[in-house]
């Protein structure tokens, strides 16, 4: 999460991160899946944010958008759909 | 109807055949319909059909590119003369004003590209973008500075793409957003690539078409004019025989 919060800050700096509302809501570390909460005026910044992240602890890393939704309900049909 | 996305700028060590298909794979599974790979000025016919055929495997759509360092513009010239019905991308490297004006105003270039560290002597102004503009030619940005850079060079790089955007988007001149991803780990997603745009605030509609309807016009526009049923713009062969 730290990664993510260094992101939009160096982007877009305190004023920016403090209009996103970054929450963590699920981490699956054996699925590499994060579930991140944000206002939905923010989620082109919190994209742009991810896909900057080129390091996380000096590894190389990528991170990518596999969906986003209004309700973590209709998240999760979205990927049980997509991805299932 | 769905938008098709492209990567014109995808570089692949063609020496090695992992990491070739490698990328090929990862860019069609993040969502691109077309790539094109820069090529060597006298790679094979073989090695491009082979090419062809690991895209084919993966379901994406391949488009050859050749990228252009000039020297002089009479160099340019004569690559265009020798290059420009070889490939279905041309791509010139500005790395003076000479050779940025020249290749501005050659209906020939499709792409203008701009190194990361030269973006800051501002070789895409007004007179530029005017050239381009009446020659067809787009504005090429590679993602990957903004990507690898940080602080003070990369705050350095977005004010000079935002002030080359603003001419261009002026000038109606259209702009490409590329990869020039040479690892899979620095492959975006469409929609993340359009993102990132924002950053040097091209609109999201704009954003979107950099990534798909600007860089799949060159692509059919040339693949048009390379056909041998091409006759001039607007008029192709349909038919051959005495009856016609």
């Amino acid at each position: 999460m730290s990664a993510v919060w260094d992101a939009v800050l160096r982007l877009y700096g305190e004023y920016g991160a403090s209009r996103v509302g970054l929450a963590l809501i699920d981490y699956d570390a054996a699925k590499k899946l994060v579930i991140l909460r944000t206002s939905h005026a923010t989620v082109g910044m919190v994209r742009a944010a991810l896909a900057s992240i080129t390091k996380v602890h000096d590894r190389p890393v990528a991170v990518h958008v596999l969906a986003v939704s209004g309700t973590i309900r209709a998240l999760s049909k979205k990927m049980t759909r997509k991805y299932a | 109807m769905k938008r098709k996305y492209a990567d014109l700028h995808v570089c692949l060590d063609l020496e090695n055949d992992e990491h070739v298909a490698c990328m090929i794979r990862k860019t069609s599974e993040l969502g691109y319909q077309l790539m094109a790979i820069p090529l060597p000025q006298n790679l094979s016919e073989e090695k491009i059909r082979t090419l062809q055929d690991v895209c084919r495997e993966y379901k994406i759509d391949f488009a050859s590119r050749v990228d252009l360092r000039p020297r002089t513009s009479n160099e340019l010239i004569k690559s265009l003369r020798k290059l420009r019905r070889k490939f279905e991308i041309i791509a010139v490297m500005c790395e003076s004003r000479h050779i940025a004006r020249q290749a501005a105003k050659d209906r020939r270039v499709d792409l203008l590209s701009f190194p990361g560290h030269d973006r800051r002597r501002g070789f895409f102004d007004k007179a530029e973008a005017e050239l381009a503009s009446n020659a067809l030619g787009c504005l090429e940005i590679d993602l990957k500075p903004l990507l690898t850079q940080g602080g003070r060079e990369r705050i350095r790089l977005l004010s000079s793409l935002r002030r080359e955007v603003a001419t261009a988007v002026d000038f109606h001149v259209p702009v490409i957003v590329s990869s020039g991803a040479s690892n899979e780990l620095l492959l975006r997603k469409p929609r993340e690539a359009a993102a990132l745009t924002s950053l040097f605030d091209l609109d999201e509609v704009s954003a979107l078409e950099a990534i798909s309807k600007n860089p799949m016009a060159i692509v059919k526009r040339n693949r048009e004019k390379l056909s041998p049923k091409f006759v001039a713009p607007g008029i192709r062969l349909i038919r051959r025989g005495k009856d016609c």
